[in-house]
């Protein structure tokens, strides 16, 4: 499949296509869940199909593990955590240190294959999804024999069984925000992956078995909703953690209600993207750009209300609508490719539908000149003007690549504007001026503020929301506190 | 005409009795409700009729801490730690008044309750000196491996409704009020219920206190009918279930109603008396912070850097 594209600067200019090979990942017709160290059946003989989003192509059949198979692997975790808890920090840390190396040998094989299974492109899973994945159990292992010195008493205890349920959006990543921070704190991890992207956890048991960690620490259950919400209410589960959306997450809280089970939460949000009248125009439209389109917007900090100073609209909307007509969309394995295909058929219908809402509620729709392929799951990337907050289209979160524009006159309104939403992830702020920077994200009621730049990631940076986008902290010193008695 | 002076006062005078009140806003309305309940002493005697609040008391609390905290939050850490510190030396002045109702509330013997309450002022003096430092201790610095400048700094959470501990009228309840507010959170507490009345009286302290009024509300009345609504109010944060301590179905229901806008808990504790005493450590601070990061490319200044 080619990248399609019908901008005139890319017609003038058309590249060659330039596909990453599938022939480094080596996918097996069928995968059983990991329990206790070995792949096994679900015990209700369950399983369910895994495709590519941008080919529709069967890529394997996986075990959908069920209520027995979650107690089983809760009970794995149990046993294992008695040995792997008591071991001296340093040991652990070498184990996570191991697991690092073994993914950035194996870096490109799991970047084609989290292409292959999610439908982001190549240049994302490979440039900055795996680059993550591995420098998070690096920064991690760094911590698993300095515990006493992070803040939280001289000898702070793990929490024991750690059920971990995450998203389809950065399968590997979220895993590795996961499973990095409970193994170094010495809990052990029943981790639950989307069942649009199950692949790359599993192949990360099998670097887990190349690392030779201890049977039973790490366990990895595919599976549907139902699955995770098994291993949530599991009573032998201690720490419950949850990246998805923001209705899901309510869900989980009300389970784990009277349990004294920890809980943390990474869920939903719709993040303001602040430009004024100062801004370096073309850094703020790569920012924008990067802000909704990265990851075909199914990004949950993604800027996707854009908050334009009403006097330089106009200019600002040309450069973005002129950049958007040289992003390449098509084929993920193509190194060339910006934006890739949409993870599911429910997602591209989710999208399809608050975009029809938008349009419906008046706001004024706009998209380049795009031929979407014919098969697979696509979105044109896609703005919209004339929006106002009572929109639904700048009060749902859309999780796709789709843009709303509003406009404001002062700094307050802005404020205002940028705050006024039940979400507090993450926020844009573009102008030359520092001091205003600085104001601006000290009123900012989110968790992470992009100042001349977005969408950066570190895992020495706490990230997390505010408000409905969730409780508690991943990545940073602050990151270990949810798998720590403190 | 004699010119005989006659006394008038009697053998023995008759005290004057205070009508406690609930404390919203920075005013002392009594309930709306217009409703009290009987408050007595560890030996069932009478002292006082103690309002009842109603679930609309506890709406307009909500609404007084929600105006507060915009200014509270964004005064100065130095400038809230010199208001808690206040708060400490009007208490000292009036430290006799609050020996004797602990003792009362709690069937204390006067040293105990001293002990009490001498505690307590000096938590509101160690909190005191948190304000500015907490910043600090749980913030910074974050070494991105790219040219940013990267920083996190907490903040508070927002309107933040503590239920009081039932048993420990006074210290119990300054320990779980003052560090909610020492971080630029607004608070709504329910006093305990069979103890209500020291922590009215607190309310009279805050109000002469320089605290800003609607930073803290105080409202007595039944923990299981005022804290449901205040659960699941929209417009408050987080929750402190200290006071739903022995009660796990309430603490369960209470979950439950804050899972609707994901409010922060501070899940009960089982705890006895003798906690209130020991030198908290910063878990009360740090349940109701934000933790917000922002990011600013450093630019560059070419590629070896400085050649110092």
């Amino acid at each position: 499949m080619a990248s399609v594209s019908a901008s005139p600067f890319s017609s003038a200019f058309e590249y060659a296509p330039a596909p990453e090979s599938r022939a480094v990942v080596d996918i097996a017709p069928s995968y059983g869940l990991f329990i206790d160290g070995e792949f096994v059946e679900a015990a209700e003989g369950r399983v369910f199909k895994t495709v590519s989003p941008s080919t529709e192509e069967v890529l394997s059949e996986v075990a959908q593990a069920g209520e027995a198979d979650v107690d089983r692997a809760v009970k794995a975790a149990r046993k294992a955590f008695e040995k792997w808890s008591a071991l001296p920090g340093s040991e652990r840390a070498k184990y996570l240190f191991r697991i690092a190396r073994i993914i950035q040998e194996r870096s490109r094989e799991l970047a084609v294959l989290e292409t292959l299974d999610n439908g982001k492109p190549i240049k994302e899973t490979r440039d900055a999804d795996l680059p993550l994945v591995a420098a998070h159990f690096f920064y991690y292992a760094g911590w698993a024999d300095k515990l006493g010195h992070a803040g939280f008493g001289t000898n702070p205890r793990p929490l024991g069984v750690a059920g971990q349920v995450i998203p389809w959006n950065f399968p590997l990543l979220m895993l590795a925000w996961k499973i990095a921070p409970a193994l170094a704190t010495g809990n052990t991890v029943v981790l639950k992956p989307a069942e649009t992207t199950p692949l790359s956890a599993l192949f990360f048991a099998d670097i887990c078995r190349q690392a030779g960690l201890p049977k039973g620490v790490v366990n990895i259950l595919p599976g549907y909703g139902d699955t995770g919400a098994a291993l949530v209410a599991h009573p032998d589960v201690n720490k419950v953690a949850f990246t998805g959306s923001t209705a899901v997450g309510k869900e989980i809280a009300r389970t784990v209600a009277g349990s004294r089970k920890k809980l943390t939460l990474e869920l939903g949000g719709k993040g303001a993207n602040i430009v004024f009248d100062d801004a370096p125009i073309d850094q703020a439209v790569e920012g924008i750009v990067t802000g909704i389109f990265f990851n075909q917007g199914q990004v949950c900090c993604a800027g996707s209300r854009l908050l334009v100073q009403e006097s330089i609209q106009d200019e600002l909307l040309d450069s973005l609508k002129r950049r958007l007509s040289t992003l390449r969309l098509g084929d993920p394995l193509d190194k060339n490719t910006d934006i890739g295909a949409i993870n599911s058929a429910e997602q591209l219908a989710r999208i399809t539908s608050l975009v029809a809402a938008g349009e419906a509620e008046g706001a004024e729709r706009w998209s380049p000149a795009c031929e979407l392929p014919s098969s697979g799951y696509w979105f044109a990337p896609t703005l919209f003007t004339n929006v106002t907050q009572a929109h639904t289209i700048a009060r749902d979160e859309i999780f796709g690549p789709v843009l709303s524009v509003l406009t404001f006159r002062t700094p307050d309104e802005a404020v205002a504007k940028a705050n006024n939403t039940q979400y507090g992830l993450s926020a844009g702020i573009w102008t030359e001026k520092g001091s205003r920077i600085l104001a601006v994200a000290n009123k900012l009621r989110a968790g992470v503020v992009w100042s001349n730049t977005f969408n950066k990631f570190d895992p020495t940076s706490p990230f997390g929301g505010y408000k409905e986008s969730g409780f508690g902290r991943e990545g940073g010193r602050h990151g270990l506190e949810a798998y720590l008695d403190v | 005409m004699s010119d005989a002076r006659v006394d008038t006062r009697p053998d023995t005078r008759l005290s004057v009795f205070k009508t406690y009140k609930l404390y919203v806003g920075g005013k002392f309305p009594r309930s709306e409700s217009g409703r009290v309940y009987e408050v007595s002493d560890a030996k069932g005697n009478w002292l006082a009729n103690a309002p009842l609040a109603s679930r609309k008391d506890a709406r307009d609390t909500v609404v007084a801490a929600r105006k507060a905290f915009g200014g509270w939050a964004g005064a100065t850490a130095y400038n809230r730690g010199q208001i808690l510190y206040r708060v400490a030396e009007m208490l000292e002045g009036r430290r006799e008044q609050f020996v004797r109702e602990v003792a009362d509330a709690e069937g204390l013997s006067k040293p105990k309750a001293t002990a009490q309450v001498d505690a307590a002022i000096d938590r509101w003096v160690w909190y005191a000196g948190w304000t500015d430092k907490i910043a600090q201790v749980v913030g910074g610095g974050n070494p991105v491996a790219g040219p940013y400048f990267n920083i996190s700094s907490p903040e508070p959470t927002g309107v933040v409704v503590v239920l009081a501990p039932q048993e420990s009228s006074f210290l119990g309840l300054v320990s779980v009020l003052a560090p909610v507010i020492a971080t630029g959170n607004t608070a709504i507490v329910i006093a305990s219920e069979k103890s209500p009345l020291p922590a009215l009286s607190l309310g009279e302290v805050l109000a002469t206190s320089d605290v800003p009024g609607g930073v803290v509300n105080i409202l007595s009345g039944r923990t299981a009918e005022i804290a449901p609504s205040l659960a699941a109010h929209q417009d408050v944060n987080a929750i402190d279930l200290a006071g739903a301590g022995a009660d796990d179905g309430l603490a369960k229901e209470l979950e439950i109603a804050a899972a609707d806008n994901l409010k922060r808990i501070l899940r009960p504790q089982a705890v006895d008396n003798a906690h209130w005493f020991a030198t908290p450590g910063t878990e009360r601070l740090t349940a109701f912070l934000e933790t917000k990061t922002v990011w600013h490319p450093t630019g560059s200044l070419g590629a070896s850097g400085s050649s110092y």
